[in-house]
This record gives structure tokens, C-alpha cells and sequence, in this order.
């Protein structure tokens, strides 16, 4: 029985990747479910709100509440934006002292899920009749590594995929330095962990390193495609969007 | 080391952290020796964490004890005044670190000694208590080998717990045979510990006088507990005829029973080993048994300011292991000088600009991916990250107008409406398109961004935007097919 | 000698800091309320022995290894024998121990001397030290002393170069909070926690023995 998922495409997807959101959409109608985008969504609140600017990302979190509150399950291909949701709204829903809020927001965060954990806890699988016929190296991004505590299971996922090469990198758990506006604000020490981020990419040989952010993704390619490595990233939404037909 | 201006790590006047650590990344020697010293223990932490089945609930209990500690703050300092007292020892209280050095100076004159044999101590790093001695004509002598090391280099601590973590062998070979005139010195750790020994012994087995700080202080008894590895500490408790310990309000524990719980979670997430060497705990003066007098110098030097943040007070539940400094990804590149506080990493991004009372150390919030690390080791679960993003908010709400604060004001606006959302998405990819470069493969990319955003082209290319949103895509494809 | 130090009057920073304590946690705290509150404590933490007593000592014996610290047995009745054995195997002779050491351990042929109070560099002229001991924790190798007798005062298990620490096997918990329970009664006495021989990791994490305190650390577990 199919299921009503939400997309919430977060506000940086949506404009920088929207491959990865379509990837999302083509994986869970593969797998027989029905995809809804409400259209008014537009940000988690996670930049303001790290950067310390709280009072502009309190309304977000009601704007979400509303986008998305007859969702029947909500699925975000970006983990540091559950991170916030999860790890935030309850309090900032305090904060905004409105107790419907309160409420709504507890009922909700239950049924958002990252999109990996959204197929291997929620679905229960591991093979999604993916495609993907090359050597990749796989990331993990801080916020799903430690606040989703996402464990092995994009790995798992990956291994599952037909055709691929999976390479473990070293260090895999280092953060990779993008850290947000760290990564403008502090731009020197942001590179030095950079560097060593790429480093032990290139050391795996892969053709792509992946991962569940594209935030993560988006820093290590600027890297990568600055030094003309021949590297590239890929979400992990879409190489499990690949199939035998599709062409890279 | 008389006569020569020491510099001293002061939030008040060190650069902001992207400045402090421009300069230290180009220091090779400096990130070999920081990455090394702190892959090593996280190693053996790992080690010896793995073999505790019963590790998370160690942390849990010792989150809960030191809240506990600090929500009672002024009965278990009270309990500890008393116990302390009937058991011989003196119990002062320092409003701030210039009192705490009046007092500390006092002490040692009335001792009748002007030299001082000293244990390291952050704290009495954070008031820079020795260079008021010296001024006072006291000398202090660190016999800690890492503070010996920074003495004698006239340098800074730069770890909490590995304070000289920064040197190698080699540099702590060339200040030894200058400063112990020991020119044949061989460069082995073992040569270097063996040349420290010596040099030690003498002082140990002379001065009068001993500075300590404390790892922990019992309510219930009136008891200190130092933590230490080398003996040094041990010599400093008991050999000198008077003691004088000096320690922040925040290092009581409510029983003895406690211990149980700290020393069980500070070794292993310090140095990575099941017990350090030496534990000294002692209760006011002992006959035949220690000094003759010892007086406890209780500081508190703005941490009850700390204390009345609801959100970040949790910074005090710190028992000053490193952990969070090891793991930091941060402070890997680093190391420690570059937060221009005696507290760095993780724990220094928050305590430093919280004891500053937000006034210095602004930019130490901000010197953190908020990759977690730190909250995954801290034996005493201080929720680093979220500590983090609360004195950002409060930096933010302090400086008030800003060209950042105006920006930030305007993309709030634009998240709070779909409209404007999609009208800046738009108005984006046209600023954007001068700046637009294709590569070989014909994807367009940015080389240079300007302003404050110029941090990012620095050593990455940023990706043009893509022609179409996917709320675009997904308009045109209806609710469902291609 | 000490004057006395009339000058220094901090109460009124003591009434200060109270209060500010008592404004930043909103009211003062009461001492039932707070032991109340204490007994509340989550400890879900090992508080007792999980292994059998043969297997807790094993365990005390290889993590005094891992220290480098050299660790025998011996039975009730040969205590002095092998404390002969393991200082001629070390080449020394001139001892200083404490008062109310068991004269059983001690065998003949040896300059045991016992503590008067010795000035530090009078101990400093000794080869060794040999005590007993208030305990062991197996679980991390450590030894704890106290100042009783048998055990004596601090200074003289810390500046002779060697230590020789006599255990009784009922004496040693496999647990930290075993240990800590055991020291309650006493917990107001100069208490020392060994974990082998002094040691620091200051030059390039590598651990190097024997900075200040003993270099060598020899422990005779007692049946």
C-alpha cells in the first residue's frame, strides 16, 4: 500500500540542486508511492538559527507546521535539516509560547524523516532496485552521522545498489568543514579541513563521493572541481535513482 | 625568565580566530604536532572507552551530579567552607581574578617564603597569577613538565590537559639546553623527563611554599582531589610547609561518593587511560602528614555569570578533561593559541566568551562547523553545539545593526513568503550570471564571489545556479508523470 | 614561620558570591531539599563486582603489567621470602617503611628503617619504600593508600625511587565504586590512588616513566 509522502525540498535543494529532488520523487513513485510538494514551503530556518540570528527563524518553524501538517509521512533529502527540525522545534515552539504549536510540532517531527531513514527505518529496505555502475566513496555528514544518528544505514543502501563500487574512505566521520556560514566566516581553517576532506577522497580512486547532504557535497565538489580532479559528488538520492536506462 | 615580557593568552586583546588562525595555519611544524598529539589520544580515549559497557551511564550520571552541584552551588560551597575549616584548613573567596591574585599574593608573603613551587593549574592560567607574583617579587617555579616547557619557552598553554601539545622533541630539547644549561641534551622523550627530574628535585625537596589548583573539591568532607600523572603534584601537596589552592566556584562535587563517577569518566577521557598515575585527595591540614598550613582560595572570576544563563550554564559542568579538544576537527588545524584564551576548542569557545561576559571573545562562537564531535566525548554530556548557537545569538543581539544583520533581516523576509522566496530565486541567477564562467565540460561556474562571500571562491568553485527550481520542474510535470 | 594573616577578610566577597549564586539560581538552596535531590541521582553504572574473585585478582595482575609494574603472589606465610627475593632481584637493601608495618613481612638481612618524621632529603637517601596498602581496584590497576599504620604518611611512598606495595588479596575489588565505598568511613585521611609508576605524556604522547615519584613500582599480593 502506497503512502502519501510529503517532499520538503529544503529552500537550498530547490535552488542549487533541484536534481536531487527529482531523484527523491523518482525513487519513492518507483517504489509505489505517491509524492506531494506543498507549495508554499520554503526554509527549515537552520541558517539563521545557527548563526544566531533566532528571532528570524522563529516563524519558519510555523510556517513548516502548517505546509505540512496533514502529511502522512514528510521526507527532506538533507539531514542537517531534520537536525534543526528535530533537535530545535520543540524548544522554539516553547519559545513562541503557542501551545496548538507545541502540539502540532510534536505530532508532526514523528513523521519527517530523512530520506535515507525514511527508506531504511520507515520502509524497512535496503535494495531500491537501483542502477549505478561506478566507484564511489561515501561521506558521512555530520548531522546524520550524530543528531539522526543515521548509523550504516546509508551504506547499506549503497551496497545494495546493482553495479556499484563502494569504497570506504578514511575518516569517514571527520567533518568535511562546511559548517554553514563557517565556512564564509572562518574560510581559512573551513579549507585546511577541506584539504583534508578531498585528500582522502582521492586516496579512495572514486569517481564520486557521496553523500545525504548537499551542503557537504556542494563544499567538497568546489573543492574538487577547483583543482580540476576529474572527481565529482553525487546525492545519494540520486544514485539510488539509478537505473539500467539512465545514462551518466 | 626574569625581566623578560611574557605574553599571555588574553581575550581582552587576542585577534578574533579567522585572524589567529591565518597565521597558524601556515605553521607546519605547529599542525603536525597538534594533529599527532590528538590522533593519539583519541586512540587510546577510544581504547579504553570501548571497554566500559557501562560508559553511557557514567556520562548520564555525571551530567546529573554536576547539575545537581551547581543548582546547590551555595550550600555545597558552604558545606565545603565548614568541613574544610574543621579540619585546619583557611577558606578565602575571590570575587574575580585580581582579588584571587591580592589574596593568593598575601598568602605566600605571610608564608614567609619568596619563591613558590606551582602545579598546573588552568586556573591560575586564566588570571595569569604568576606574572602577578613575579610583579609582587615572587618567583614561581611550574614544575608540571608541560608548564615547565611553556615556562621555560615563554610561551602559552595551547591544550588543558597537554599544554605544551604544540612542541615536539626537538623544540623541547633546544629550550631545555638553554634554560637548564644542559647543552649535551639528548633529544629523547625519556633524556627530557630525566633532564626535568633533576632539575625539579631540588626545588621540591627546598621551597617552602606550594600553589595548587584543584580538580575537585567535597562538599561532604572538606576534601580536595588532584588529578595528576607525573608526581609532581604529589610533591607540591606534601612536601612545602604551606599549601595554597586556588579554584574556580564550579570544581565542587557534592559527596565523596561522587568521585566514584568522575574518576572513572576524567582519565580515560583525558589521556586515555583507566586511572592516571596519581590521585591525591587530602582534608585540611593532616599532622605529620603535609603542610602545616593550607588555605583554599574559592574564585568565582564571572562564573556566576555563567551560571545565571539558563542555557548556558551547563558550560560549568566541565571537569576540564580535553576530550572535546581532541575531537574538535577545528582544533586539529589549529591548535589551541589560536582561540587566544588559556580555555580552547570546543570548551573555550563557550566558557571564554561567557566569562568575558560576552564583552571579548565574540568571534569564538563562531570558530565551530558544529560538527558534534566534542558533545559525542564530553564525559559530563555538555550540549557543546547548542551552547554554541545560543552565544551566537547572543554576539548577534549584542552588536544589533550590521551589514550581516541586515542581510540576514532580508533573507528572513524572503523564507516568510513563497513569493518572495520565488522572486529571489530568480533575482539570484541574474546577479549571478556575470560571474559565470564554463568549464570544459560546458557547466558554468563561479571563480569569484565578493565580499563575504569571497571566503568561499577562496579555494572553491560555486556551481551557477541551475536554469529551473525544482519547484519549477515539478510545476511543469503536474502531480504526477514526466 | 606563617604570620598570621589578619589582613585578609574575604567575607564581604563571600556574601557577594553567595548572593549571586543564590540571584543566578533563583533563590538558595536548602540542605534537605539538596540531599534529597542527590539520593535521586541516576546511577546506572556499575556498582559492584561482575567477576569472581580469582579472576578480579588475574585482572589486578595484568593491568599492573600494562603500568609496568611487576606483580607477584605469594601465600600467608612466605610474605618475607619473597619480599627478600624481589628486592635482591632489584639490588637493594636500605628501606624506609612506616610505622606498624607487619614485623612478619619484613626478612632479615635488609636495612628497614622506620619513618621519624624524616626530612625530605634525609628520605631521599633511602633505596626504597615498602607498605601495605588500604586496597586495590583491579579493574584499573591501582593501588590506594592512606595515611594509617602500615601505610604511613605521603611523603615517604613518594621520594624514595622505589616502591615495594604489600596487597591482601581480600583487599582488592574489581570496581571504582567498590573502592570508594570501602574508603568512606576514612575518607578524611591523606588518601593516595596508584596507577603505576609516575609517568607523563608531555613530548609527543609518547609515556615516559618515572618523571617525579617512584620510577619502580613492586606489588606482593598477599593470600
Amino acid at each position: 500500500m502506497g503512502l502519501r509522502v510529503a517532499l520538503f525540498i529544503t529552500c537550498y535543494n530547490d535552488t542549487l540542486f533541484p536534481e536531487t529532488g527529482k531523484a527523491v520523487v523518482k525513487v519513492l513513485e518507483r517504489l509505489g508511492h505517491t509524492v506531494e510538494f506543498p507549495a508554499g514551503q520554503t526554509c527549515c530556518g537552520q541558517m539563521h538559527w545557527n548563526t544566531g540570528y533566532q528571532a528570524e527563524a522563529l516563524p519558519l518553524v510555523g510556517r513548516f507546521a502548517e505546509q505540512f501538517r496533514n502529511a502522512e509521512a514528510v521526507v527532506v533529502p538533507s539531514s542537517s535539516c531534520v537536525a534543526m527540525m528535530r533537535d530545535h522545534y520543540p524548544k522554539m515552539a516553547e519559545e513562541i509560547g503557542d501551545q496548538k504549536l507545541i502540539t502540532e510540532v510534536a505530532e508532526l517531527l514523528p513523521r519527517v524523516y530523512e530520506f535515507s531513514e525514511f527508506l531504511t527505518k520507515r520502509l524497512q529496505l535496503e535494495d531500491v532496485g537501483a542502477y549505478y555502475p561506478h566507484r564511489v566513496t561515501y561521506h558521512a555528514s555530520c548531522h546524520g552521522l550524530r543528531n539522526l544518528g543515521l548509523g550504516d544505514g546509508p551504506q547499506r543502501l549503497l551496497r545494495a545498489v546493482k553495479g556499484i563500487d563502494l569504497i570506504q574512505i578514511d575518516h569517514m566521520e571527520q567533518c568535511c568543514g562546511f559548517g554553514g556560514t563557517f565556512a564564509v566566516k572562518n574560510a581559512d581553517v573551513s579549507s585546511a579541513m577541506l584539504a583534508e576532506k578531498t585528500t582522502a577522497v582521492l586516496n579512495t580512486g572514486a569517481e564520486a563521493c557521496t553523500a545525504c547532504d548537499n551542503s557537504c557535497l556542494m563544499h567538497i565538489q568546489g573543492a574538487l572541481h577547483r583543482q580540476r580532479t576529474g572527481v565529482r559528488t553525487v546525492h545519494l538520492a540520486e544514485i539510488l535513482a539509478g537505473n539500467e536506462e539512465a545514462t551518466q | 625568565m626574569s625581566g623578560t615580557t611574557e605574553t599571555v593568552l588574553d581575550p581582552k586583546t587576542s585577534p578574533a580566530f579567522p585572524i589567529a588562525a591565518r597565521s597558524v595555519l601556515e605553521d607546519t611544524q605547529l599542525r603536525k604536532n597538534v594533529r599527532h598529539a590528538t590522533e593519539v589520544i583519541q586512540a587510546k580515549r577510544a581504547r579504553v572507552v570501548g571497554e566500559m559497557p557501562d560508559w553511557q551511564a557514567l556520562r548520564e550520571s555525571g551530567r546529573q551530579i554536576r547539575e545537581h552541584a551547581m543548582a546547590n552551588l551555595d550550600h555545597y560551597l558552604e558545606e565545603f567552607e565548614r568541613n574544610c575549616t574543621r579540619a585546619g584548613g583557611k577558606v578565602h573567596w575571590a570575587r574575580d581574578g585580581e582579588e584571587a591574585k591580592r589574596i593568593v599574593t598575601a598568602l605566600v608573603k605571610a608564608s614567609g617564603s619568596n619563591e613558590v613551587i606551582k602545579i598546573k593549574s588552568m586556573t591560575t592560567e586564566e588570571i595569569h597569577l604568576n606574572q602577578s607574583l613575579e610583579a609582587a617579587g615572587l618567583r614561581a617555579y611550574e614544575t608540571d613538565l608541560a608548564e615547565l616547557i611553556i615556562q621555560f619557552g615563554h610561551d602559552q598553554p595551547s591544550h588543558i590537559v597537554v599544554p605544551a601539545l604544540h612542541k615536539n622533541r626537538q623544540q623541547i630539547r633546544e629550550i631545555f639546553q638553554r634554560e637548564m644549561n644542559l647543552p649535551e641534551l639528548g633529544d629523547k622523550p625519556q633524556d627530557l623527563a630525566d633532564a626535568a627530574r633533576r632539575f625539579l628535585r631540588e626545588k621540591f625537596l627546598r621551597v617552602k611554599t606550594a600553589v595548587s589548583g584543584a580538580n575537585f573539591l567535597i562538599a561532604e568532607t572538606g576534601g580536595v582531589c588532584i588529578v595528576e600523572s607525573e608526581g609532581n603534584g604529589r610533591m607540591c601537596l606534601t612536601l612545602p610547609e604551606t599549601l595554597i589552592t586556588i579554584a574556580g566556584i564550579d570544581k565542587v562535587l557534592p559527596r565523596f561518593q561522587d568521585l566514584e563517577v568522575m574518576l572513572q569518566l576524567l582519565p580515560r577521557s583525558a589521556t586515555g587511560e583507566r586511572m592516571n598515575p596519581y590521585n591525591s585527595i587530602w582534608t585540611g591540614v593532616h599532622e605529620n602528614d603535609g603542610p602545616r598550613t593550607f588555605h583554599v582560595v574559592l574564585m568565582d572570576n564571572a562564573r556566576t555569570e555563567v551560571l545565571a544563563d539558563a542555557e548556558g550554564r551547563q558550560t560549568l559542568n566541565c571537569i576540564r578533561c580535553g576530550a572535546c579538544q581532541n575531537a574538535c576537527p577545528v582544533y586539529r588545524q589549529t591548535g589551541g593559541h589560536a582561540y587566544g584564551s588559556v580555555y580552547a576548542g570546543p570548551i573555550g569557545a563557550i566558557l571564554t566568551p561567557q566569562l568575558q561576559q560576552m564583552h571579548h571573545a565574540q568571534s569564538l562562537p563562531y570558530a565551530s562547523s558544529l560538527c558534534g564531535a566534542c558533545y559525542e566525548v564530553c564525559p559530563v554530556k555538555i550540549n557543546i553545539p547548542e551552547v554554541l548557537i545560543h552565544l551566537r545569538n547572543k554576539v548577534v543581539v549584542q552588536k544589533g545593526l550590521s551589514a550581516e544583520a541586515l542581510a540576514m533581516k532580508v533573507m528572513g523576509a524572503i523564507f516568510r513568503s513563497e513569493k518572495r522566496f520565488r522572486a529571489a530565486q530568480r533575482l539570484g541567477r541574474i546577479a549571478e550570471a556575470p560571474l559565470v564562467h564554463k568549464d570544459g565540460q560546458g557547466e558554468g561556474w563561479i571563480g569569484w564571489l565578493p565580499g563575504l562571500l569571497g571566503g568561499w571562491t577562496q579555494v572553491r568553485d560555486l556551481k551557477e545556479m541551475p536554469k529551473e527550481t525544482f519547484r519549477d520542474w515539478w510545476e511543469k510535470r503536474g502531480s504526477r508523470g514526466n | 614561620m606563617a604570620t598570621e594573616i589578619s589582613t585578609i577578610d574575604s567575607s564581604a566577597a563571600r556574601t557577594e558570591i553567595l548572593h549571586r549564586i543564590r540571584e543566578a539560581n533563583g533563590g538558595s538552596a536548602d540542605g534537605d531539599h539538596a540531599a534529597t535531590q542527590w539520593g535521586s541521582i541516576e546511577r546506572s553504572y556499575r556498582r559492584w563486582a561482575t567477576r569472581p574473585p580469582a579472576e578480579v585478582i588475574e585482572l589486578l595482575e595484568d593491568r599492573l603489567r600494562d603500568y609496568d609494574a611487576h606483580a607477584v603472589h605469594t601465600a600467608a606465610g612466605d610474605v618475607a621470602a619473597t619480599v627478600a627475593k624481589m628486592l635482591i632481584d632489584r639490588g637493594l637493601s636500605r628501606m624506609v617503611i612506616p610505622d606498624g608495618l607487619d614485623a612478619a613481612w619484613m626478612p632479615p638481612g635488609f636495612d628497614f628503617v622506620v619513618d621519624q618524621g624524616f626530612h625530605a632529603s634525609q628520605l631521599d637517601g633511602f633505596e626504597g619504600v615498602m607498605t601495605g596498602a588500604t586496597l586495590a581496584i583491579a579493574e584499573t590497576g591501582t593501588v590506594v593508600l592512606q595515611n594509617v599504620p602500615g601505610q604511613g604518611r605521603r611523603a615517604i611512598s613518594l621520594i624514595p625511587d622505589y616502591h615495594l606495595c604489600l596487597v591482601q588479596v581480600q583487599d582488592v575489588v574489581e570496581t571504582v565504586p567498590e573502592a570508594l565505598k570501602r574508603l568512606g568511613t576514612t575518607a578524611c585521611l591523606p588518601t593516595t590512588f596508584f596507577s603505576g609508576p609516575s609517568a607523563t605524556a608531555d613530548i609527543e604522547m609518547t609515556r615516559i616513566k618515572g618523571v617525579h615519584g617512584p620510577r619502580f613500582l613492586d606489588v606482593i599480593l598477599m593470600h
